[in-house]
C-alpha cells in the first residue's frame, strides 16, 4: 500500500473514532455544554487540557521554528509551558470554586459589573477567532498535502467533524474526543522522533538524543555539530540566540502569562469535580504537555541536520522527491544563482519574501522558475518552516505509515483545539451575552438552543477564514498572547488575591493593558512594518513581546484607580473570601 | 493539667481567623514556589545562561538544557509539589474538599 492510501484509513479510523463519540457523548442540559457536568476526572481533563492546547501550532510549526531558530526557539517552549505553573497556582483552583461556566462570568460577578463582562468577552472573541484560523487552515495543509484533496475541501471536511461533536456534545463531547487526539497525536509525534533519533544519534530517547554523539564518525554531539556546521555556513551558532536578552525575557513572560490567560484552557478547569482536582489536573495537564514539548528541540535539531545533509551542495536533480513535492505546494524554493546546478545553503535570505511563481514553467535543472528579485547573500534556497515536522519521517526515509500517522496526528492536534475555541466562543454568546446580558429570561432549554446555534455559526465563520485566511494570521498571533496577557490574566488574577479591587480599576486596567498592547502590534505589524526593528522597539521589546509591559500597565493602571474609588460592596469581598477556600465547591456529577 | 482555658480558646478561634492563616501560608507557599519557577526559566535560561554554557554535562549546554529541556521538568514538578503541600494545608487548616462530591 502506498502513503497515500494508507493515510486515507489512518483519518478515517481516527475521524470514526471521533464522530463515535460524539453521538455517545450527546448533551442535554446547558451545565453539560459548557462545563461537561463539572464530573471529569482530573488525569482525563489533564489529557483533554494538552489536546486542547497543543494546536496546529505546537505539532506543526514549533520543532520547525526552533530548527530555524535555535536557542531563541526557548521562548516558545518556556512560555507554552510556564504558564501552567501560573494557571495551576494562581488561577484554576479560584476559578474552580467560583463554580460557574465561563471566563468572562467571573468578570463580570468579581467586579459586579455587565462593562466588565462585556469587555471580557469581546477579548475571549478576538482572542479565540485569532486562534481558530490558522487551526483551520492548518487542517487544509494537511489534506491538501497528504490526501491530494483541495485545500478548501480538506477546511469543509475539518469543519464537518468539528461540527459533528462540538454542536451535538458541547463540553462533554469535545472531552472525550480530545482524549482521543491526545492519544493520536502523542503517538504520532513520538514514533517518528524515536525513529530519526535512532538513525542519527543511535539512542531511541528523544530528549537524550540532543546530547548523544552523531553517528557519522565525527565524534561531535548532536548541538556541537549543529553550532559548526550552522557557523561554517555563515549562521549564528545554534545553541546562541540573535534576539537580545531583554526582548526574550519579554517574550517568555508574554507567553507564559497569555498562556495563563486564555480562556479556552482556563475554562477546561471549570470541569472537574473539585477544586483539588483543578490544582491535580493542571499537575498532569502539563506532564502530557511535556512529553510533546521536550520533544520537539529533539526533533527541531534533527530535522536542521537532516536537512542540511539532504539539501546543501545537492545537484537538483539529485534531490529526494519531498524536496520536490514541497516545491510544488510552494513551500520550498530554490534559484540558481551561481549556476553550477547545484543547492548552495547559507545564511540569510535567497530572494525577497515568500516565492511566488513564473506559472508551471521549469529552469535548466527542472526546478520551477522564481519571479522574486533575488538577494546577493549566497543561500539559494527558501525553506517554509511549517513543513518540517511533516517533512521529517520523508526526510529521514521511514516507512509509509509513519508518514499517514503525521498526517493523522497533525489534524488531531488541530481539531481539537479548533474544538476547544469554538466552544469557548459559543459559551460566551449564548451565556454571557444572551443570559446574563440581553435575554435574562430565558429558559435552559432555549440557552443551549442558543449555544448550539452559536457552536454552528463559529464553525462557519472559522471554516470562512480558513478558506479566506486573511493574510496576516501569522502575523496576529502575537495578539491572542499579548491580549490575553494585558487584558484577562491581570484581571483574574487581582480579583482572586485583592479583596480591595473594584470594578472602576480592573476595568480602567483591562482598557490600558488591551489598548496599549493593541496599538503597538498594530504599529509595528500594520503602520509601519518596516520600522518593525529592534531600535525604534521601546526598551527592545518586540511586538511579540509587548504582552509584558501591557500586563504591568494594566497592574499600575488598576491599583492606582482602584484607590483612588470606593472599596467594592460586601457581598464581593465575600465572594473573594468564599472563592479563597477549597471546601464547598458545587457538586459535579459523574458520567 | 490541663487548662479548660486553653482548649475553649482554640475552639472559640473564628472561622475568619483560621482562614486568614490559611490564606498566609497559601501566599507563603506560592512565593516559594514561584521563585523556583523564576530562577529555573527567566534566571537558568535566560538572564544567565551565557553564564551556563559554559559548563557541558552530558553533551549539552547547561543554559541552552535548562532553556529547552530542564525548565519543563521543573515546570512539572512544582505543580505536583504545590498539590501536595496545598493538600496538607487544606487539611491543617480544616478547608479541604475531601468530602464534597
Amino acid at each position: 500500500m502506498d502513503a497515500s492510501t494508507l493515510t486515507y484509513i489512518f483519518v478515517g479510523i481516527s475521524f470514526a473514532l471521533y464522530i463515535g463519540i460524539a453521538i455517545w457523548s450527546r448533551v442535554g442540559s446547558t451545565k453539560e455544554f459548557y462545563v461537561a457536568g463539572g464530573g471529569v476526572h482530573p488525569v482525563v481533563n489533564g489529557m483533554a487540557t494538552a489536546a486542547d492546547w497543543m494546536s496546529a501550532a505546537s505539532f506543526i510549526s514549533m520543532a520547525g521554528l526552533i530548527a530555524f531558530l535555535g536557542y531563541d526557539g526557548s521562548v516558545y517552549l518556556m512560555g507554552w509551558t510556564g504558564g501552567y505553573v501560573l494557571l495551576a497556582l494562581l488561577l484554576a483552583p479560584y476559578l474552580r470554586k467560583f463554580g460557574k461556566f465561563t471566563v468572562p462570568d467571573f468578570i463580570g460577578d468579581r467586579y459586579y459589573s455587565d462593562a466588565a463582562r462585556l469587555v471580557a468577552v469581546i477579548c475571549l472573541i478576538f482572542i479565540s477567532f485569532t486562534y481558530v484560523a490558522g487551526q483551520m487552515r492548518g487542517v487544509g495543509i494537511v489534506f491538501s498535502r497528504f490526501l491530494e484533496v483541495d485545500i478548501d475541501l480538506g477546511v469543509i471536511i475539518g469543519m464537518a467533524i468539528v461540527f459533528m461533536y462540538a454542536v451535538l456534545g458541547g463540553m462533554k463531547g469535545i472531552t472525550y474526543t480530545q482524549v482521543a487526539q491526545y492519544c493520536v497525536l502523542i503517538f504520532a509525534y513520538t514514533v517518528p522522533a524515536i525513529f530519526i533519533s535512532m538513525l542519527i544519534t543511535g539512542n531511541p530517547v528523544p530528549q537524550f538524543g540532543l546530547g548523544s554523539e552523531v553517528t557519522d564518525g565525527s565524534g561531535l554531539t548532536v548541538l556541537g555539530k549543529l553550532d559548526s556546521v550552522l557557523t561554517d555556513l555563515g549562521f549564528t551558532a545554534y545553541t546562541e540566540g540573535t534576539k537580545s536578552t531583554t526582548d526574550i525575557f519579554a517574550i517568555t513572560a508574554a507567553l507564559m502569562v497569555g498562556t495563563a490567560g486564555l480562556p479556552h484552557v482556563i475554562v477546561r478547569f471549570f470541569t472537574v469535580p473539585k477544586v483539588s482536582d483543578a490544582r491535580k489536573s493542571a499537575g498532569w495537564a502539563l506532564v502530557f504537555i511535556a512529553i510533546l514539548y521536550t520533544t520537539a528541540p529533539a526533533v527541531g535539531a534533527f530535522a536542521r541536520i537532516n536537512f542540511i545533509n539532504e539539501v546543501n551542495e545537492t545537484a537538483y536533480a539529485e534531490t529526494p522527491q519531498w524536496f520536490k513535492n514541497w516545491e510544488d505546494l510552494g513551500l520550498v524554493g530554490w534559484t540558481d544563482k551561481n549556476g553550477d546546478g547545484n543547492i548552495q545553503y547559507r545564511a540569510g535570505a535567497p530572494f525577497d519574501g515568500k516565492p511566488t511563481f513564473d506559472g508551471e514553467k521549469r529552469g535548466p535543472n527542472g526546478e520551477r522558475v522564481i519571479t522574486n528579485s533575488v538577494t546577493t547573500s549566497a543561500n539559494e534556497v527558501y525553506v517554509d518552516r511549517d513543513i518540517m515536522v511533516l517533512a521529517n519521517p520523508e526526510i529521514a526515509k521511514l516507512p509509509d505509515w509513519v508518514i499517514a500517522l503525521v498526517a493523522a496526528g497533525s489534524l488531531a492536534a488541530a481539531l481539537s483545539t479548533a474544538a476547544g475555541l469554538l466552544l469557548v466562543i459559543s459559551s460566551a454568546v449564548s451565556h454571557d451575552l444572551m443570559k446574563k446580558t440581553f435575554k435574562p429570561e430565558i429558559t435552559d432549554k432555549e440557552e443551549l438552543l442558543y449555544a448550539r446555534i452559536a457552536a454552528a455559526c463559529a464553525i462557519g465563520v472559522a471554516g470562512y477564514l480558513g478558506i479566506n485566511p486573511p493574510g496576516f494570521v501569522a502575523q496576529v498571533v502575537a495578539f491572542a498572547f499579548g491580549l490575553a496577557a494585558a487584558s484577562l490574566f491581570p484581571a483574574i488574577l487581582m480579583g482572586i488575591f485583592s479583596r480591595r479591587m473594584n470594578k472602576e480599576g480592573a476595568i480602567a486596567g483591562m482598557l490600558v493593558g488591551l489598548l496599549f498592547t493593541f496599538a503597538y502590534i498594530v504599529y509595528f505589524k500594520f503602520i509601519a512594518p518596516e520600522a518593525n526593528t529592534a531600535a525604534n522597539w521601546w526598551f527592545g521589546i518586540s511586538p511579540e513581546g509587548i504582552g509584558s509591559l501591557g500586563m504591568v500597565l494594566n497592574f499600575l493602571v488598576a491599583t492606582a484607580v482602584s484607590k483612588a474609588s470606593s472599596a467594592p460592596p460586601a457581598e464581593v469581598q465575600e465572594l473573594v473570601d468564599t472563592i479563597r477556600i477549597p471546601s464547598g465547591a458545587g457538586a459535579g456529577h459523574k458520567h | 493539667m490541663q487548662s479548660p482555658e486553653v482548649k475553649e480558646e482554640t475552639t472559640s478561634k473564628d472561622i475568619s481567623e483560621r482562614s486568614n492563616d490559611y490564606w498566609k501560608a497559601n501566599i507563603a507557599l506560592l512565593l516559594k514556589l514561584l521563585a523556583v519557577w523564576f530562577v529555573v526559566s527567566f534566571g537558568a535560561g535566560i538572564l544567565f545562561v551565557d553564564e551556563l554554557n559554559t559548563i557541558e554535562l552530558f553533551g549539552v549546554k547547561l543554559g541552552f538544557w535548562f532553556a529547552q529541556q530542564g525548565s519543563i521538568y521543573v515546570f512539572v514538578a512544582l505543580i505536583f509539589v504545590y498539590t501536595s503541600a496545598m493538600r496538607k494545608l487544606d487539611r491543617k487548616y480544616g478547608v479541604d474538599d475531601e468530602g464534597d462530591a
